[in-house]
């Protein structure tokens, strides 16, 4: 089976977050850029246990600039077969998904990964988009995939439980944790990866639907109340007529 | 113009669904809710009260399958300037794949109402920051995290149409089964929630932390390297790589307060800290702090919250 995994950049998780250019661009100095963690630990690892289990080709997709070609050979070095960049600097999620689908429609992929969200942006987008530019069913934030012959058996959270499905194929699934188990690239694999194929691509001319005009960080909490551990009707009390959160 | 919000509603019409009608009608007072689900028409009428002026209800299409509710969606959309979901799990599915369709501007996560300027602010960076983001079409789709607004009864009354609408879509989703967990409060829409991490040192120790949550009436959460050694599920792990939580209230017990677990509760209205080492990080991004032993400091409050509850 083919299988494509929709990889992107995001700030290494212990970054510091602030802004530059009077609050409308991120401050990318001193900002490690990783695979974000959903479409790594979760998408990829399924897909690369699913090629182990069954069989399949493995190819990840990326729509970014040369500098995110560190990221890809990660992705490389951990398994993915093969590696796929859109070259365009992202303006939104429709820009995004609309490039990775005219790349998708051209090779028929059974199945399409992406994580649940990126860590940066937490739009929660691009699967769904994806799948409604392929006509093809969608399951979000899934926590756990088989494949059954031509479908999918899916689990995802719901409001006050889990559900279980079924899909059939083509089909594109975003991923969350218990998916997989992440996995730290061996020297093999970072050695294999340097010469695995990485193909670049001219980005669609498409206009985004939506643009960011600033950003903000959020308000500094007042100090904090210390309560002494042996007053805790004071807290109770505190929570109820003060923060009047009880 | 006219504002369109979806819900899927089952039993009883939940809080989060008053805050997206409340939402709807702080934009717009002509409010058209459209409803899957199973809950019954004398429930939906009380949205209502909140602003709603009509209810169209399709009692037909399953919401796990996020094409044909959609292909049904859209349909209709043609009649509104705003269409609202929650950015939770259906709305995650559906929201973006309405935006293809009609080519309208998606701005998710939304946590106010749009600027003067039209701008509106949503959660980026895992919480640890906000974005204003304007729409760039004339439609526009927002999808609302829940507790981002205070429901608001204006009273009033609405209409309930059943339709049965079904588009026939390309692939199939079909629910096998639905596994419901015992008991417990789902975490993303808790208003209240206590949370344990390594302070605990071992999972056998849980019975205070859930007694704690039993009290007030709150749902049990963890930090990530709990969920990873496996005192506690996965689903309970909140953080930057687990759920992204935004309760009224986060007590959080022996946990110091690492960056990543902390971008996912920055959200929360109030922040309890306990624990025993007084320059914990946590205790920087919290409104009240108790230095001490859980294992004393808990059972105490439990006890503290169990004598208010009697007075009450």
């Amino acid at each position: 089976m083919k299988i494509l995994v929709c990889i992107s950049k995001a700030p290494d998780t212990t970054s510091k977050i602030a802004f530059t250019n009077n609050n409308t661009s991120f401050d990318e100095n001193g900002v490690q850029y990783i695979v974000n963690p959903y479409d790594e630990w979760y998408a990829l690892v399924r897909a690369l246990e699913i090629k182990e289990s069954i069989g399949a080709e493995v190819t990840i997709i990326t729509v970014g600039t040369s500098n995110d070609e560190a990221i890809m050979r990660k992705a490389l070095a951990i398994g993915a077969d093969n590696a796929i960049r859109i070259d365009a600097e992202p303006t939104d999620a429709y820009f995004v998904a609309l490039q990775l689908a005219e790349f998708a429609k051209l090779n028929a992929y059974d199945l399409i990964l992406t994580g649940k969200e990126t860590i940066n942006f937490n739009g929660s987008q691009i699967g769904g988009m994806l799948a409604e530019c392929l006509d093809s069913p969608y399951v979000s934030v899934a926590s756990k995939l088989e494949v059954e012959g031509k479908n999918i058996r899916v689990e995802r959270e719901i409001t006050g439980g889990i559900e279980v499905l079924q899909v059939s194929l083509p089909a594109v699934v975003s991923c969350a944790k218990g998916m997989a188990e992440q996995r730290i690239p061996n020297m093999r694999g970072i050695m294999a990866a340097r010469t695995k194929p990485l193909e670049v691509r001219p980005a669609l001319p498409v206009d985004a639907l939506t643009s960011f005009s600033s950003y903000a960080s959020p308000a500094t909490k007042s100090a904090v109340k210390i309560i002494d551990a042996n007053a805790l009707d004071t807290l109770v009390a505190l929570l109820h007529n003060e923060a009047k959160v009880i | 113009m006219a504002t369109l919000v979806y819900l899927h509603a089952t039993e009883n019409i939940g809080k989060g669904s008053l805050e997206l009608v409340t939402y709807a009608r702080k934009i717009d007072s002509d409010v058209t809710v459209f409803v899957t689900g199973e809950a019954p028409n004398a429930s939906l009428e009380t949205l209502g009260a909140y602003g709603a002026k009509e209810i169209i209800v399709n009692r037909v299409l399953s919401v796990s399958n996020n094409q044909q509710v959609c292909a049904w969606l859209a349909q209709h959309a043609a009649n509104y300037s705003t269409i609202l979901f929650s950015h939770d799990f259906n709305g995650r599915s559906i929201a973006p794949r309405l935006s293809v369709r009609i080519k309208a501007g998606l701005i998710s996560g939304a946590v106010s109402l749009p600027e003067t300027n039209g701008a509106i602010k949503v959660n980026v960076f895992s919480g640890k920051a906000f974005g204003f983001v304007k729409c760039l079409t004339e439609t526009r789709i927002i999808s609302l995290l829940p507790n981002s607004i205070a429901p608001e009864l204006i009273g009033g009354t609405c209409t309930v149409r059943e339709v049965n609408e079904q588009p026939s879509t390309q692939g199939t989703i079909a629910v096998l089964e639905v596994k419901k967990p015992e008991g417990a409060i789902p975490l993303p829409e808790a208003e209240l929630v206590v949370s344990a991490g390594r302070g605990l040192k071992g999972p056998e120790n849980w019975g205070m932390v859930e007694d704690l949550a039993e009290a007030l009436g709150a749902a049990t959460a963890c930090s990530r390297p709990v969920a990873d050694i496996g005192w506690r599920p996965h689903h309970e792990h909140v953080g930057q790589t687990g759920v992204a939580i935004r309760p009224n209230l986060y007590i959080a017990i022996g946990i110091s307060g690492a960056i990543q677990h902390l971008a996912g509760v920055n959200g929360s209205k109030v922040i309890v800290v306990v624990n025993t080492d007084a320059e914990a990080p946590f205790f920087k991004a919290a409104d009240y702090g108790v230095i001490g032993d859980a294992f004393e400091v808990v059972p105490k409050l439990t006890e503290a919250v169990k004598k208010f509850k009697a007075q009450a």
